[in-house]
């Protein structure tokens, strides 16, 4: 059957979107990986010179570099806990029959609506100048004071900021992971005398294992490739303490124009998390209760 | 007892989601008060209504503009992502050859390389695309709506082939002997059961093109072109942060996002739910 009306028909159909995809993932992505090889300020009039593998040798020398990946790593895992926390203590309160359950949830997920650089400029006034007027007003001036110039603080700060966008959105998949699982088998465990806690954690989270995959892989990937809200937020201050993976890459390409250096982070930064997410997948795949 | 009981929960709750909000609230307020006001106590409701911090910032972030351009981007972006998307899976779908499954793992695949790995190629891409073919990719809104389309191309076309997987093959076939071309078949049988993937697809991308600020902000240096997440950064480098000020310029931000939530809600958190369990 395969006419050759039906290969016009594909190409057709296929076509229009491969090529746009084409210019704008495939090649950029290839070409990229060409760039990570060579010295060069991105001007277009100066040469590229090919320098091998220095521009990775370099980037493992870089401090600065190896500073934004820690902080990235401590970021990150403190986003993973808190966030999926949230979202699991938020979806338990809606899912309980009250009658406020259904606006509850349309408000806690509403900051996820909100753009990253948005909420990082709200945020950024709440921390600096509403923090420090509260403190001077209560006393409490060990809680309240400006986190943004305190390097630990400023980083917890975003921890909160990610929080408050990300968990209504773990919440909704959690939700729904919890309305699968069957009443009856709730009943049962009532009636055969488990208590709450029993019901929880034998029954309601092994079988929300495959919401905590989705929810884990979106809040890892998510927090690893943070940028927007670092940007508003802290602008990676005080004194860089907050400079994550993705900034420190497009302060490398666009602020100091070392094109060929900063691609070469690029490849890296991908290559991690390429590896991160797809190991925590095939993990958490493996631990899923089959029904 | 126990109704009391309950009704103290249902207190606590909606206490408990108000207060989640509170940053919101701190926005709001202190968007109209004085500096000597907002000094003195920042979590306080205002003394008066005075709505000259709003119209001082519309003007400053010229705030109409970068709205209609944000639309313009947005709107165009999702519905081309719409259209060549379904298509593509369609077929991609419907002829299960080898070419069809190195095509479809080549869209899932890409889905895992970050912005920033493509993001200086990309703008060496478009720039060349500039001088030598004359096409301008840069600077224009129509070069950005390109890009998007080509960013959220891979993840419209892993949700609609999974959905259309589901399709039965059957009223096609029947639709095909009624000599039907394979354009109308698809136009007026297949894409309208398309109808529950579609909204989620469009929900997904809305959110996540109408906030982006890196790629406007790489591709659009024109002050008349910008889109709402970049002339609130803008707003924010001009000067020293003066707060009133910067708060009413926020609200504005998120007055849009708000009215097409409250508008979209139920489908918003139906279409987040069934992208992201895809």
């Amino acid at each position: 059957m395969n006419t050759k009306k039906d290969i016009g028909w594909y190409v057709l159909f296929t076509m229009p979107l491969i090529f746009i995809f084409t210019t704008v993932v495939i090649i950029p992505f290839i070409i990229g990986i060409g760039y990570s090889f060579v010295s060069w300020d991105g001007i277009p009039a100066n040469p590229k010179v090919f320098v091998g593998f220095d521009n990775y040798v370099q980037l493992f020398q870089d401090e600065r570099f190896l500073q934004s990946a820690w902080h990235t790593i401590q970021f990150t895992v403190l986003a993973l806990i808190v966030v999926n926390l949230a979202g699991l203590l938020l979806a338990l309160l809606v899912t309980n029959g009250l009658r406020v359950s259904n606006a509850a949830r349309t408000m806690f997920f509403m900051p996820n609506l909100i753009g990253g650089l948005i909420l990082g400029y709200i945020w950024q006034f709440i921390f600096t100048d509403a923090f420090n007027s509260v403190g001077e007003k209560t006393g409490l001036k060990s809680i309240f004071f400006n986190w943004l110039l305190d390097p630990q603080f400023a980083l917890i700060a975003m921890v909160i900021v990610f929080a408050w966008q990300m968990a209504g959105y773990t919440m909704v998949i959690y939700i729904a992971g919890i309305q699968s699982i069957p009443d009856e088998m709730m009943e049962a465990a009532k009636v055969d005398g488990a208590n709450l806690w029993h019901r929880l954690t034998k029954i309601v989270f092994p079988l929300l294992m495959p919401s905590f995959t989705i929810c884990l892989f979106l809040t890892l990937s998510g927090a690893f490739k943070i940028f927007d809200v670092n940007l508003s937020l802290t602008k990676g201050g005080p004194n860089n303490a907050t400079e994550m993976f993705a900034m420190n890459i497009y302060n490398e390409i666009f602020a100091y124009s070392h094109y060929g250096i900063g691609q070469a982070k690029a490849i890296v930064f991908f290559l991690i998390v390429a590896v991160l997410t797809l190991t925590q997948v095939i993990i958490t795949k493996k631990r899923e209760v089959q029904m | 007892m126990k109704r009391t009981g309950k009704w103290i929960l249902e207190i606590l709750l909606f206490v408990f989601a108000l207060a989640f909000l509170s940053p919101v609230y701190i926005m709001v307020v202190n968007s109209f008060k004085n500096r000597a006001e907002l000094y003195e106590n920042t979590l306080a409701l205002p003394s008066s209504l005075s709505f000259q911090y709003y119209a001082k910032a519309m003007e400053k972030m010229n705030f109409l503009t970068a709205f209609g351009n944000s639309l313009y981007v947005t709107v165009v972006s999702v519905i081309i992502v719409v259209i060549l998307s379904s298509m593509t899976a369609w077929m991609l779908v419907r002829k299960d050859n080898k070419v069809s499954k190195a095509i479809f793992l080549t869209f899932v695949a890409t889905m895992l390389i970050p912005f920033q790995t493509l993001m200086m190629p990309l703008m060496q891409v478009m720039d060349w695309i500039r001088t030598h073919l004359h096409i301008p990719m840069l600077n224009t809104h129509e070069g950005l709506i390109y890009m998007n389309v080509g960013f959220h191309a891979s993840m419209a076309v892993f949700l609609y082939h999974g959905f259309i997987k589901s399709v039965p093959v059957a009223l096609e076939e029947a639709a095909t002997l009624d000599g039907c071309s394979k354009f109308g078949l698809f136009w007026r049988i297949v894409f309208p059961m398309l109808k529950t993937i579609t909204v989620t697809i469009a929900i997904l991308d809305v959110i996540s093109m109408w906030n982006d600020y890196l790629l406007p902000s790489l591709t659009l240096s024109d002050k008349g072109l910008r889109t709402i997440p970049l002339s609130t950064f803008y707003f924010f480098g001009e000067f020293t942060i003066v707060w009133n000020l910067a708060m009413a310029g926020l609200t504005l931000a998120i007055v849009p996002v708000v009215i097409f939530y409250f508008f979209a809600q139920k489908y918003i958190i139906k279409g987040i739910a069934a992208g992201a369990v895809k």
